[in-house]
């Protein structure tokens, strides 16, 4: 009867295969034709050109706060790479190159953030779920949509993301639990990005990786260099091919960083140092997979300057086409609807009265 | 027609619904081998088997965001949270997805599932597993809030709240579970949600309640009745919200004197919305102030005295009488 040990087998493996300096550990390179390979270069590059016109339309006053993705292109592009498009995604709310990824366009991403409704508005036979803003809220979604794909005996599966403060949420632990418990089809991908909003990730949680909070649910957890591609993307596969199979969830722990503010609402230079800052630039995830990419051959300097030009282009004209729609959104009346599939009496009755009243003030003004 | 309690006929609307649909899926806790705590679920994972009827684990909100999940992926999650003192703990998953989904993604996701939860006093049971805060509910847009008052409309609204294409509470009054039998048909019957229904037609007043306090309202109309020879109009609100208030207009406009009547506490309560409705549309017509039979702006005290607390037919008596003596 006395005090004894329980073994638990279990361990959290860490993947990193092409490292900060570009050095690639040539027998963890996953087998990526070359065309995947170009396209995830493309999104990433996207990704941060997008991001960073973003945030200048936003000092400019054309959009409003939003939370930027500079820094983890590789983490959300990596995961999001691994999926099918008949596979579903529940986002949180710093997903946005990997939304692109999954077909959203850039004038949807452009109206939401200029605070149009009409920005969320989903392709109807799109699986990628709408932002989800309540930190943690999304990832029991993904765990509903993925019993009901095994459930349907589909062969699809579901990942849902998360932030390193997202893993302190109740809804985390209770989904990742119900994930385990009914071995569900899902892949959580927790974006380590060390901040959230002014709390480092050491005050986020005692444990020494996120991964490991994957072990006590009963499903391999697994950190990765979350700013190397490659590992992000081996990570992925391997984990929804897992699902896929009917071998459970997993949890891959991305360990990146934000490049930027929480939201342009906020200003790190209140909690963290430029240093910090400064040492993780080295380790951006898009300029070493253009040194790996250039070393394989299949990326050259010209190219690479088309696709930048290209890039600015497309951004630019997709600028243009929502600046032009929202010309046209002016009906204040579109708020009250998709509350209901049919708008309730009373709802009805008050739209009728702000109708009046819209029309009264126009009346005014003309008088 | 067979003769059923409540919990009985709620038992008969899932099973119909999930042997006519097999996207219709229960889940919660206690919900399987032991058919709930209540026995609404009972005999389901025989008939169905543990894919359709899921005995989860003890986390409320994981209930409720795994079933927005199942819904937005096209299933008919009917969860149960075995007491609604402990629905606060999934609050957040019903008011920031599952009445909102709709709304953010402009129709593309819809969330068609439903709520089912324990209510209100009467059954001396411990803190947590006595209130009535269905005015939470009904406070947000994109949800529907709906509470029966007897074993045939609790079997109707079951079943057009499955069917819903909108996430739905459904209020389950624990003292009536099993205080009464009614005629429950075998073949299917729907109400309509979102309308109120006319139980009995008056026109010296109009008595407006709905769930476990129908009961004491026609104690209290019938004494009228027998005693007074006042007819009351009573009016069951079945759906809390979003509240049609046709009936309640059209009754008090006949009456010109209104008393309202529920468990939940009086400020802000759906009274307080009846009330505010009838002033709006029906002045003119009343008679007299509109009395409010309520429980009281206080937790409902532990069991021994939770029968003080609770509209009994008494204070509904003494507020109607008051209603119509000027």
């Amino acid at each position: 009867m006395p005090r004894s040990k329980i073994d638990i087998p279990c361990h959290v493996e860490h993947l990193s295969i092409l490292d900060e300096t570009g050095r690639l550990d040539k027998g963890l390179e996953p087998e990526i034709p070359e065309e995947l390979l170009l396209k995830l270069h493309r999104a990433m590059l996207l990704g941060r050109r997008f991001d960073e016109r973003l945030l200048s339309l936003q000092r400019q006053g054309r959009v409003g706060t939003f939370a930027p993705i500079t820094g983890q292109e590789a983490s959300q592009l990596g995961a999001v790479a691994a999926l099918r498009p008949s596979d579903w995604m529940a986002p949180s709310f710093r997903e946005m190159a990997a939304e692109l990824w999954r077909g959203r366009s850039m004038e949807s991403v452009i109206l939401s953030y200029a605070g149009y409704n009409e920005g969320g508005r989903a392709d109807e036979k799109g699986t990628t779920l709408p932002v989800s803003i309540p930190v943690g809220s999304q990832v029991l979604h993904a765990v509903g949509i993925a019993w009901a794909i095994k459930y349907r005996q589909k062969d699809d599966v579901a990942m849902g993301f998360l932030g390193d403060g997202g893993t302190s949420e109740g809804d985390f632990h209770e989904g990742m639990n119900f994930a385990g418990v009914f071995q569900v089809p899902a892949v959580f991908v927790c974006q380590n990005n060390q901040w959230a909003i002014s709390i480092p990730r050491s005050k986020q949680t005692r444990s020494e990786t996120l991964a490991q909070k994957a072990l006590a649910y009963g499903m391999p957890g697994i950190q990765v260099d979350g700013n190397d591609v490659l590992a992000v993307y081996a990570a992925a596969t391997e984990a929804v091919e897992r699902a896929r199979s009917g071998g459970g969830p997993t949890m891959i722990e991305c360990v990146t960083y934000r490049m930027m503010m929480h939201t342009t609402a906020d200003d790190p230079k209140r909690y963290r140092k430029d240093e910090e800052v400064e040492a993780w630039k080295k380790r951006d995830p898009l300029i070493r997979f253009q040194k790996y990419l250039a070393d394989k051959g299949v990326l050259s300097k010209e190219k690479t300057d088309s696709l930048e030009a290209e890039i600015q282009k497309e951004i630019q004209a997709a600028l243009e086409r929502s600046e032009e729609q929202m010309k046209a959104l002016v009906d204040p009346l579109v708020m009250f609807e998709h509350a209901y599939a049919e708008m309730p009496t009373y709802l009805t009755e008050q739209m009728q009265e702000f109708k009046k009243e819209l029309a009264a003030a126009k009346e005014e003004n003309h008088g | 027609m067979a003769k059923m309690t409540m919990v009985q006929a709620l038992n008969l609307a899932l099973r119909q619904e999930m042997e006519k649909d097999d996207g219709v899926i229960v889940l919660g806790e206690d919900v399987g081998v032991d058919g709930g705590v209540f026995r609404v679920t009972d005999g389901l994972i025989d008939q169905f088997g543990d894919q359709r009827v899921l005995d989860t684990p003890l986390a409320e909100s994981a209930i409720v965001g795994m079933s927005i999940g199942m819904a937005v992926y096209g299933l008919k999650p009917v969860c149960e949270i075995q007491f609604s003192g402990f629905s606060y703990l999934n609050f957040h998953q019903i008011e920031c997805h599952a009445a909102r989904l709709r709304w953010r993604s402009q129709g593309r996701f819809t969330v068609p599932m439903v709520l089912r939860t324990p209510y209100g006093g009467g059954v001396r049971a411990l803190e947590h597993h006595s209130e009535s805060r269905e005015a939470f509910w009904s406070h947000i847009p994109g949800l529907k809030m709906v509470i029966p008052s007897g074993p045939r409309n609790a079997r109707s609204l079951l079943v057009s709240a499955i069917r819903d294409p909108d996430p739905v509470i459904f209020y389950e009054g624990k003292a009536i579970y099993r205080a009464f039998r009614e005629e429950v048909p075998e073949e299917e019957e729907t109400l309509p949600l979102g309308q109120p229904q006319m139980v009995q037609e008056g026109k010296d007043i109009t008595m407006i309640s709905y769930g476990a306090m129908m009961r004491p309202t026609l104690e209290a109309a019938k004494e009228l009745k027998e005693k007074e020879g006042v007819e009351a109009e009573v009016i069951d609100l079945l759906t809390i919200s979003p509240l049609d208030d046709a009936m309640l207009v059209e009754s008090a406009k006949k009456t010109g004197r209104v008393v309202v009547v529920h468990e939940a506490p009086r400020s802000f309560g759906p009274g307080a919305e009846v009330v505010a409705r009838l002033v709006e549309k029906a002045f003119y017509y009343l008679e007299v102030p509109i009395e409010r039979v309520t429980g009281f702006d206080v937790i409902i005290p532990l069991f021994s005295r939770e029968q003080s607390y609770l509209p009994g037919a008494h204070r509904i008596l003494r507020a109607a009488k008051k209603a119509l003596s000027t």
